[in-house]
């Protein structure tokens, strides 16, 4: 198992790790657990919480903090960001692609099937051209290491990725409880990022704009779990935060309510689901959403970010395809690798995967937060009877990996120091330029050998680092 | 600013001042039926008459303090209940979170956790520490506004907000006691009736406020005086409209509109400036209450249609 701190064991402290190793060494234990809990009673005191609607308990529960920094050395990130933007890029001209005129399909190598046949494709953007051909306006790629070179993507998310108020909070946070460690400025900033976003959205104005566009959050309002993260952005870049009863569309165009009448919308920064968008176009039982905002978005009177029909770019199933398209699309070879996926919608896969269900992960295409998951050296042989049954009567709806050696990286145990499971989330922008902040979202599995991060399954978040050249 | 922006702006701060008047209304009730020979019952049924719950209680039910702090303080289901009011505060400032500063969203945020966690046995056996809680956590909001936030549009509507509350809250109590203050019938003053008004101004944490204007001298018609017409006591209803003039002013110069609200919220300070306590008692306290509840009403309608919400 390959340790962040440590390597593959042998060779004592790696380079990057160096101050983090000296601070944990100087501070000991108990100023650790301290500057833990100082921080906890800082995210708590702001309401940096994410809301867990139905489950009982408390509903607005903390994501646990770590308090150790996950570090990237300056050359680790180079190769990275390289990947990440490559794989954003692919992505995009998948989307525009497969809403066109299909080449990729005509080329056989994505099965039309996965297209046409999927829930996720959105037959009333076929056509549709968004300003700069931009669908995904920010993808969040999860990736995970193996080895000293080994970084795989586990899976996309191109629709609206959560997540990146906590890369910023706990970058802040770990800047007010240990000050010192940013003394020797060797850690690139991340705070650009809500600037970067703004950038990116001005960009893919829509053609009926003409002067500064009007930017706004779409957010489904404060029940949503991702609501403080709706806030923060809209207040980090000045926006409105609005939800659909604010909005309206007439004569082609997007309105706010305001108290001094209505107000033109230009870009919508959605943090909603396609289906509740717009009753007229997706979902007519649907009560929430903006009547006629879809008609308004396609006549190019605002635009939508993400487009949408974006998530099937990040269908499970589409997954496999990734590699393919960086080579079909941009002519190059893939940068970051894919996770070995088997699809049990094949006969002889679902085979191989029905036979060695105590070693694979398998997983719903579509589903997300870590929850309908199988973990085979994990589970019980109950629950992997019950988890082939579930796969040989609806076996479209799943995938199999094997089990990965995730990388781990010292956390705060109730032992002490101790190595726990980490994962990363990038957030790549994609305006008329792609941006990338050096940094990203580092959760970690807190409980011991677990390898389920989600937040909503026992998993914390941990300041990442990128060092400076 | 976002319609519902403003609207919530607006209930966020009328949820808090509502809170913190329930806070000393219960205060007063308990102060009350402390005295020797005190009509308790009476007095708690005119305390949760006045914070507007009198709908809870059965009228041939005996009511004490605890049922009393039951609904007033922790009843969720209770609309006027304390923690109904900070929870339709918060959820309020929640939803507008980057419309108010840091400093106000975690006052009112360590109270409302703080309320969440309170059991009804620890109010009981300190009821006092919980009023105080209430009330500095109200003051502590209001200082936070008042010190760090933008003196914009938003800073009116929370303001507009406070101000028609304080009046509404002022003329419920007025309401549920104004008999306490019809004109002596030349019977000899009890000390009872002295109480009943002395707990009046408790209500409002204005006795010694009342003592420095009025000196000693407690009378029916200089109380409500102190409450309804002095332009310098900061519950009575004359200081509120001009408070709730002066917001709404700076909003009609920013947008340069002036709507029904304003020419209403005018003629209700000119009602203050002109009259003199006697004439109203002439005219019948009671039914000058009345009117007054009837244009709060109005003016809250009014100042909905004019921004939107």
């Amino acid at each position: 198992m390959f340790d962040e701190m440590t390597g593959d064991g042998g060779g004592g402290v790696r380079a990057p790790y160096g101050d983090i190793a000296a601070w944990i060494e100087a501070s000991g234990i108990d100023a650790l657990r301290r500057h833990t809990a100082e921080a906890e009673a800082v995210f708590r005191r702001i309401g940096i919480t994410f809301a867990v609607y139905g489950e009982g308990g408390d509903p607005e529960r903390l994501i646990p903090f770590d308090l150790i920094p996950r570090v990237f050395a300056a050359d680790e990130w180079r190769r990275l960001e390289r990947g990440i933007r490559q794989r954003a890029l692919a992505l995009n001209a998948f989307l525009q692609d497969i809403y066109h005129r299909g080449e990729i399909l005509r080329a056989g190598i994505v099965p039309e099937r996965l297209v046409y046949r999927n829930t996720a494709f959105e037959p009333a953007m076929v056509g549709v051209d968004p300003p700069g051909r931009v669908y995904s306006h920010v993808v969040g790629i999860d990736i995970v290491r193996t080895g000293e070179h080994e970084f795989q993507v586990l899976e996309d998310n191109c629709r609206t990725p959560s997540g990146v108020s906590y890369m910023l909070e706990n970058r802040e946070c770990m800047m007010r409880t240990c000050p010192e460690l940013f003394r020797s400025g060797s850690v690139e900033p991340v705070d650009v990022y809500p600037e970067e976003l703004r950038r990116t959205l001005e960009e893919v104005a829509p053609p009926a704009c003409s002067g500064d566009p009007v930017i706004a959050l779409l957010t489904p309002g404060p029940f949503n779990s991702a609501y403080y993260e709706h806030s923060f952005l809209a207040d980090l870049m000045g926006i409105e935060l609005v939800e659909p009863q604010d909005l309206f569309v007439d004569d082609g165009l997007c309105w706010m309510r305001t108290t001094q009448g209505p107000q033109r919308v230009d870009v919508l920064y959605r943090r909603i689901d396609d289906a509740f968008l717009d009753p007229l176009s997706f979902r007519p039982d649907s009560l929430l959403g903006v009547p006629g905002l879809f008609n308004a978005y396609r006549a190019g009177g605002v635009t939508l970010c993400s487009a949408p029909g974006t998530g099937i770019a990040d269908d499970k199933e589409v997954y496999v395809y990734v590699p393919e398209m960086i080579r079909f699309y941009l002519g190059q070879e893939p940068i970051l690798q894919n996770v070995p996926t088997w699809r049990c919608s094949h006969d002889d896969e679902r085979a191989w995967v029905l036979e060695r269900l105590d070693e694979l992960v398998v997983k719903e295409v579509h589903g997300s937060g870590g929850y309908g998951m199988l973990i085979g050296p994990h589970s019980t042989a109950d629950e992997r009877a019950e988890f082939a049954e579930k796969i040989k009567r609806d076996p479209e709806r799943y995938i199999a990996q094997p089990t990965l050696d995730l990388s781990s990286s010292p956390s705060l145990s109730e032992t002490g120091i101790a190595g726990r499971h980490v994962d990363f989330r990038p957030y790549c922008l994609i305006g008329r330029t792609i941006r990338l902040v050096p940094g990203g979202l580092t959760r970690v599995a807190l409980r011991e050998g677990s390898l389920v991060v989600n937040s909503s399954q026992g998993g914390g978040v941990k300041d990442t680092w990128v060092l400076a050249e | 600013m976002l319609s519902r922006t403003a609207e919530s702006l607006f209930w966020m701060a009328r949820y808090l001042e509502r809170a913190e008047a329930t806070a000393r209304l219960v205060e007063m009730g308990r102060r009350m039926a402390m005295l020797p020979g005190a009509y308790g019952q009476e007095e708690w049924r005119s305390v949760v008459a006045a914070a507007g719950a009198g709908a809870a209680f059965d009228p041939d039910a005996r009511i004490g303090e605890a049922e009393v702090c039951r609904s007033l303080i922790l009843d969720e289901e209770n609309p006027s209940s304390i923690r109904a009011c900070l929870d339709h505060a918060r959820n309020n400032a929640r939803a507008v979170r980057t419309a108010i500063t840091a400093e106000m969203w975690e006052g009112l945020n360590d109270g409302w956790r703080w309320l969440g966690g309170v059991e009804a046995a620890t109010i009981q056996r300190d009821l006092p520490a919980t009023l105080d809680r209430v009330k500095s956590l109200s003051a502590l909001f209001r200082g936070a506004a008042q010190t760090t936030m933008l003196r914009g549009e938003r800073y009116d509507f929370l303001s507009a907000g406070a101000f028609l509350e304080r009046a509404d809250m002022t003329l419920r109590l007025l309401d549920v006691k104004y008999f306490v203050l019809l004109p002596e019938t030349g019977l000899v003053l009890d000390s009872r009736d002295r109480y009943r008004w002395i707990s009046l101004l408790q209500a409002t944490s204005a006795v010694r406020a009342y003592h420095y204007v009025y000196r000693g001298d407690f009378s029916p018609s200089k109380i409500a005086h102190f409450m309804i017409l002095n332009r310098d006591f900061p519950c009575s209803l004359a200081f509120c409209y001009s408070g709730l003039r002066a917001a709404l002013g700076r909003l009609a110069n920013r947008y340069g509109v002036r709507h029904d609200c304003h020419a209403t919220v005018e003629e209700a300070v000119r009602q203050m400036q002109d009259r003199e306590m006697d004439d109203i008692f002439d005219e019948g306290l009671h039914e000058f209450l009345l009117d007054a509840i009837r244009v709060n009403a109005r003016l809250s309608g009014e100042l909905s249609r004019a921004f939107h919400f």
